[in-house]
């Protein structure tokens, strides 16, 4: 219950990005959408660089960013 | 060489047909409806699944389909096609577990950071290629302008003399297209390619340099150099893979362009639209196709596929499967979700999907900063390109106005 009223009171959210790397191929939609929440490793392949609570603005580009990925690998969740 | 006429593309399938050549997305739509994976039993028998799950399902299933040869040739591979996992041109021809290590080799190449290095380069390879264009009214943009760009980006790269530029376009149009002829005329057209990529990778060894050929001649896997067939058939993979594809992709791109003047006059009033429109482009008119072969017999989605049957993996079609995209035939340059599968899905993604990103958005800022207002000189001269890489070959457009 304080878990929710902090969210609601604080109006925040407590979403995430959750990056499955074995399902990532490089690319690379992601970290060109949301250049500041993923960026490529040596490869191609993506990193996630907000690994906290994504505020509203950060929510909906890396929404996005996981609707754009031809293989699915970007979920947000709690 | 003559063939039937394609009468019924659900059992008749052929790529290499005039009317699919034309316009291949109605018969896509047909097949949908009907099918949803067409057959054949040209090229010694071919499945052609049309629905995004279908493709999306071959395209990840490593243990039923094998890499080992991507292109549809005129009758079952047999032992022409060199046995998996390595194949006649690794990584893309490869297949796990040799797959990855081939593919580890390359990747640092063609990722965003070296690419990124080489904008100012196509920056002014496509500025002097417009400048060359001097005043005239009517300029042919495959042929003077898009076909270019790629050449001059992989001969850079690979390590090529800039003027063999049109050379070796040649040797990839032979590859590509003659998909149709029997396999000992694609053997003697295959002659003077390797005659040619021998010299280079012998210069290279005399002559080490900074590129990828002496970067290759370099590479260890495990401790050993790499065979020289492995240097060999990634040079043919880098060479080939990267012209024809890339060519489609800018030219598709301005024949749109030419057809659309809202949408030409959008991009020149809000650039920053650029990006979200090339992904549009890449899904609309998605230029790659794909083969694999059956690796045994085996049922997929009540089909009886049959060891070394071809399949046809077709990312053009999936791209535009309505049960996958909203408004799939529709050319929406603000499409925001646009999961689309042009540069293919799973573990044989293009390599070089950054390096054909940065072509193309280099090369239509500079073409619609020179030019803001254009169209089709002549809509009917207008051809495609035939075999698994689409794209317009003739493309005389009309400038209206320039900058």
């Amino acid at each position: 219950m304080s878990f929710y009223l902090t969210t609601v009171a604080g109006g925040e959210s407590t979403m995430k990005i959750v990056l499955t790397s074995e399902k990532c191929q490089g690319h690379g939609r992601c970290y060109s959408l949301a250049p500041d929440l993923f960026d490529a490793d040596d490869l191609g392949n993506a990193v996630v660089l907000v690994t906290g609570d994504l505020d509203a603005d950060q929510l909906e580009r890396a929404t996005l960013a996981a609707k754009n990925c031809p293989e699915y690998a970007i979920e947000i969740g709690a | 060489m003559d063939k039937a006429p394609v009468t019924d593309f659900a059992t008749d399938f052929d790529h290499t047909d005039p009317a699919w050549v034309a316009d291949p997305y109605p018969i896509m739509a047909d097949l949908r409806e009907r099918c949803p994976i067409a057959h054949s039993d040209r090229y010694g028998g071919m499945w052609v699944p049309v629905l995004h799950e279908d493709v999306q399902a071959i395209a990840n299933d490593t243990e039923h389909f094998t890499s080992r040869s991507v292109v549809v040739g005129p009758g079952r591979p047999g032992v022409d096609a060199p046995p998996a996992p390595i194949g006649v041109a690794p990584p893309i021809s490869s297949d796990p577990p040799f797959h990855s290590i081939a593919r580890r080799l390359l990747l640092p190449a063609f990722a965003p950071k070296p690419v990124q290095n080489l904008e100012g380069f196509s920056q002014e390879f496509c500025r002097s290629l417009l400048d060359a264009m001097g005043d005239a009214d009517v300029i042919n943009a495959s042929f003077d302008y898009a076909q270019h760009i790629p050449v001059g980006l992989i001969a850079k790269m690979v390590g090529l003399p800039p003027e063999d530029g049109d050379l070796f376009r040649g040797f990839v149009h032979d590859i590509l297209e003659a998909v149709d002829l029997p396999i000992e005329q694609r053997m003697e057209r295959f002659q003077p390619v390797d005659a040619y990529l021998t010299r280079v990778i012998e210069d290279h060894m005399e002559n080490p340099r900074e590129d990828l050929t002496s970067f290759l001649l370099e590479a260890e896997i495990l401790g050993n150099k790499l065979e020289p067939h492995h240097v060999f058939g990634t040079m043919v993979l880098l060479v080939v893979a990267g012209i024809d594809t890339t060519w489609s992709a800018i030219g598709s791109s301005i024949w749109h362009l030419a057809q659309h003047p809202d949408d030409l006059a959008r991009l020149v009033a809000e650039p920053e639209l650029l990006p979200t429109a090339i992904e549009e482009f890449l899904r609309a008119y998605a230029p790659v196709t794909m083969a694999r072969l059956v690796k045994e017999d085996f049922e997929f989605e009540g089909c009886p596929m049959k060891k070394d049957d071809w399949v046809l993996l077709g990312f053009p079609a999936a791209n535009r499967d309505p049960a996958f995209f909203d408004r799939a035939d529709e050319v929406l340059i603000d499409r925001e979700e646009n999961r689309h599968a042009a540069f293919g899905l799973g573990i044989h993604r293009c390599l070089g999907s950054n390096l054909a990103r940065m072509e193309m958005t280099i090369a239509l800022q500079e073409f619609i900063a020179r030019f803001p207002k254009f169209e089709l000189a002549d809509p009917q001269a207008v051809t495609f390109s035939q075999g698994q890489v689409r794209g317009p070959r003739n493309l005389p457009i009309r400038i209206l106005e320039r900058a």
